[in-house]
């Protein structure tokens, strides 16, 4: 019991930290411009499509600088002649083309890479046990994943908050305005956080890609779950897309490792119902059974109760 | 006098259309359209009218659609008996319901928490669905047979043909009913809070209750164009309620354009076409589609009908054929290049060799057929950079009065 809390707890926040990798990039986005990038997973899985490519010729290592630095610029063009040109059309517009978008770049990996998984691996040096608990191992890779995560958490961190660059940006998300008329570009400040948005999916996408297999559905299994913890933590706030990000990963994780279920629940309370019933397939529902629809229960009783998330200043 | 006119021109040219394209495959495609017209419709109820951007609407056209099948076998096993006619009825029904329990709760804020909650319904029900196996099926789905039932005037609707009969009326009578619902004051009053929902408050409309009401509705009509689908196709699966339908639903929508009632009927007919067609001659049809509608969002946000639309004004200032000429003159370089674009793409996916494109035999791997297609390429592409300032300056031009207009 207790080495699968410890696993469970250790996958959970290999999940949560590579989710709010994604998650910080998206909120950041948000804060700025108000829109929800429907797109974003998609350029987490360029990330690891680029990353396999490029370390095909070089190696794993250059990849995991390059591959993010190419799926940044790439953001960063996208918002520059994309988004901006539609931003006249209004929000709906703005969706609806990170909406088309995500499609499109589904498409485009299916048509250069194929739709079969690609081998993407990690690399031989990270290929070895970290430590030896009640038998299990515990990959020295899943190591290096939250080593990364917490290393860009910290990065983020500080370039926001002790940074000339941070208090600029900071600056043009509540008030672009006053900052433009300070003299500074904030089309280009928008399009840069674009960039360094996307470019840190990218990061996360070339760190998950071998964990979580390569594949042109990748964007579609974790770009609803990033949204649900952008929308959790509260829309714009970063130390709520953490929590978010950490709470999702350990939920799903505990749900996933556990055995109990529906029937425990009937046995405890002493119920019983016939085969035939015709709600059995509720009543004998299991927690891991249930466990990839838990983001979206939560979303749903969060968006219910609590509109702004939990660390969200407004709405909308 | 008009109004009838064009209903009746409507009613008319459903008849005909069966009669004119009679092969299975064109009638197929006929029932498909009539679906995709309700179901794009009634979507067009939330986002066009009602403001509200829903990324879930493809729930209520499952549900609808799964009762429906259920109904259907209930028929077949001589449960109760009612003629097929009725079963999007059912549908519709099913549909009405499951939006009312969603929008209950859904509806009080329109904008961005609306859109998550809709996304958040609609990937909690797909997913259930895999689970819930007694109503859903699982992964097979749930499939009926539509001929079980008692005839309707010596219909069985063993023919597609037949279920186009059925599938026409039925969208004919929803198209209707959603026309004549914008005209009430619900419908107004729905334009109303997507515009201003304070203002709408303060002359004492509650803003939530006119969005259950078109929420409602918009279930009811997806509901109706679920039981459509189920008589159609017998069978719905898991596919029939998740994203990517309602991707698609949104996708018809705004390419039709949403700010007119006979826009995402302009976007269901031609994207149901451009799907069928498009699918018959290449595999990747999927990413021409996703790059029409990043284009469309780009350069058309008013979509195709709006597109249509922007020419009222040169035809009442009658300069309209003012634009004849530019617009031949940019059409033609704009389709080479894109034309030469997709031989490259085609060419560069295809395995084999000799490759046949548009009748012309070209070498994948052969330096002069990509050298050829490149140049051609260029020479469009610098030819559309010369021919689009006279285009710019013809609509300038016709869309201004002059002193000699006077009319």
């Amino acid at each position: 019991m207790f080495e699968v809390l410890i696993f469970a707890t250790l996958n959970g926040l290999v999940t949560g930290l590579l989710l709010f990798m994604l998650a910080s990039g998206l909120t950041l986005i948000f804060s700025m411009m108000g829109v929800l990038n429907f797109a974003h997973a998609s350029f987490y899985m360029l990330g690891a499509y680029f990353a396999y490519s490029i370390s095909l010729y070089t190696g794993f290592w250059p990849a995991l600088i390059l591959a993010p630095v190419l799926v940044g610029v790439l953001g960063a063009l996208i918002e520059r002649y994309g988004l901006r040109r539609v931003h006249k059309s209004g929000h709906v517009a703005e969706l609806v083309f990170t909406f088309g978008l995500a499609f499109l770049i589904e498409e485009a990996v299916q048509f250069f890479w194929g739709r079969a998984t690609r081998d993407y691996r990690s690399p031989d040096i990270l290929d070895f046990p970290l430590f030896t608990l009640f038998g299990q191992n515990f990959p020295a890779y899943k190591a290096f994943m939250i080593f990364i995560s917490i290393a860009i958490f910290i990065g983020l961190y500080f370039v926001l908050t002790r940074t000339r660059i941070g208090i600029i940006i900071q600056a043009a998300i509540t008030h672009p305005h006053t900052v433009g008329n300070l003299g500074h570009n904030v089309p280009m400040i928008f399009m840069a956080v674009f960039g360094v948005g996307s470019g840190l999916a990218g990061l996360a996408g070339v760190i998950a890609g071998p964990v979580l297999t390569t594949f042109p559905g990748m964007a579609a299994v974790l770009g609803s779950i990033v949204f649900v913890i952008v929308v959790i933590g509260g829309l714009g706030s970063l130390a709520g897309a953490l929590v978010a990000s950490l709470l999702i990963g350990l939920l799903q994780s505990y749900a996933i490792a556990s055995d109990i279920g529906m029937p425990d629940l009937l046995n405890w309370l002493g119920v019983s119902f016939e085969r035939d019933h015709p709600l059995n397939d509720i009543w004998r529902l299991t927690l891991p059974q249930v466990a990839p629809i838990l983001p979206f229960l939560l979303l749903v009783l969060v968006l219910i109760f609590r509109p702004s998330g939990l660390f969200g200043k407004r709405e909308s | 006098m008009f109004k009838y006119a064009v209903w009746i021109l409507f009613a008319i040219v459903i008849l005909i259309l069966p009669q004119l394209f009679s092969s299975l495959l064109a009638v197929s495609i006929l029932n498909q359209m009539a679906i995709a017209i309700v179901f794009a419709l009634s979507y067009n109820m939330l986002l066009g009218q009602g403001g509200m951007l829903s990324f879930g609407h493809a729930v209520y056209f499952g549900l609808g659609g799964f009762m429906a099948v259920h109904a259907l076998l209930g028929i077949e096993e001589g449960d109760y008996s009612f003629s097929v006619t009725l079963i999007p009825l059912v549908g519709g029904l099913f549909g009405l319901l499951a939006a009312l329990f969603i929008g209950s709760f859904s509806t009080r804020k329109a904008g961005t928490v609306f859109a998550m909650i809709s996304l958040g319904v609609g990937e909690l029900i797909a997913a259930s669905s895999l689970i819930l196996v007694s109503f859903f099926g699982g992964e097979a789905g749930v499939s009926g047979d539509r001929t079980y039932g008692p005839t309707f005037f010596g219909y069985d609707f063993a023919q597609d043909l037949q279920v186009y009969y059925l599938a026409a009326a039925w969208m004919f009578i929803a198209t209707l009913a959603m026309y004549l619902f914008t005209q009430t004051p619900a419908g107004r009053m729905a334009n109303a809070v997507r515009d201003n929902p304070e203002r709408a408050e303060f002359i004492g409309y509650s803003a939530r209750r006119v969005r259950l009401i078109s929420f409602v509705m918009a279930g009811f009509f997806a509901g109706i164009a679920g039981g459509l689908f189920a008589v159609n196709y017998e069978i719905l699966t898991e596919q029939n309620l998740n994203a990517v339908t309602s991707g698609n639903v949104l996708l018809m929508a705004y390419i039709g354009g949403l700010g007119f009632f006979i826009g995402p009927m302009v976007g269901a007919v031609v994207l149901t076409l451009v799907n069928s067609v498009l699918s018959h001659y290449t595999s990747l049809w999927m990413l021409y589609l996703g790059i029409m509608f990043v284009l469309t969002v780009m350069f058309l946000p008013n979509g195709l009908t709006g597109f249509l639309m922007m020419h009222r004004t040169p035809w009442h200032l009658g300069k309209i054929r003012l634009l004849i000429k530019p617009y031949i003159l940019t059409a033609i370089p704009s389709a080479v290049f894109a034309l030469s674009l997709v031989a490259m793409v085609e060419m560069a996916h295809s395995n084999e060799e000799e490759f046949v494109f548009l009748g012309a035999t070209l070498n994948s791997h052969g330096l002069l057929s990509w050298g050829l297609l490149v140049a051609i390429a260029l020479l469009a592409y610098v030819a559309l950079r010369r021919t689009l300032p006279g285009l710019r300056e013809a609509w300038v031009h016709a869309n201004t009065i002059d002193a000699g207009d006077q009319r």
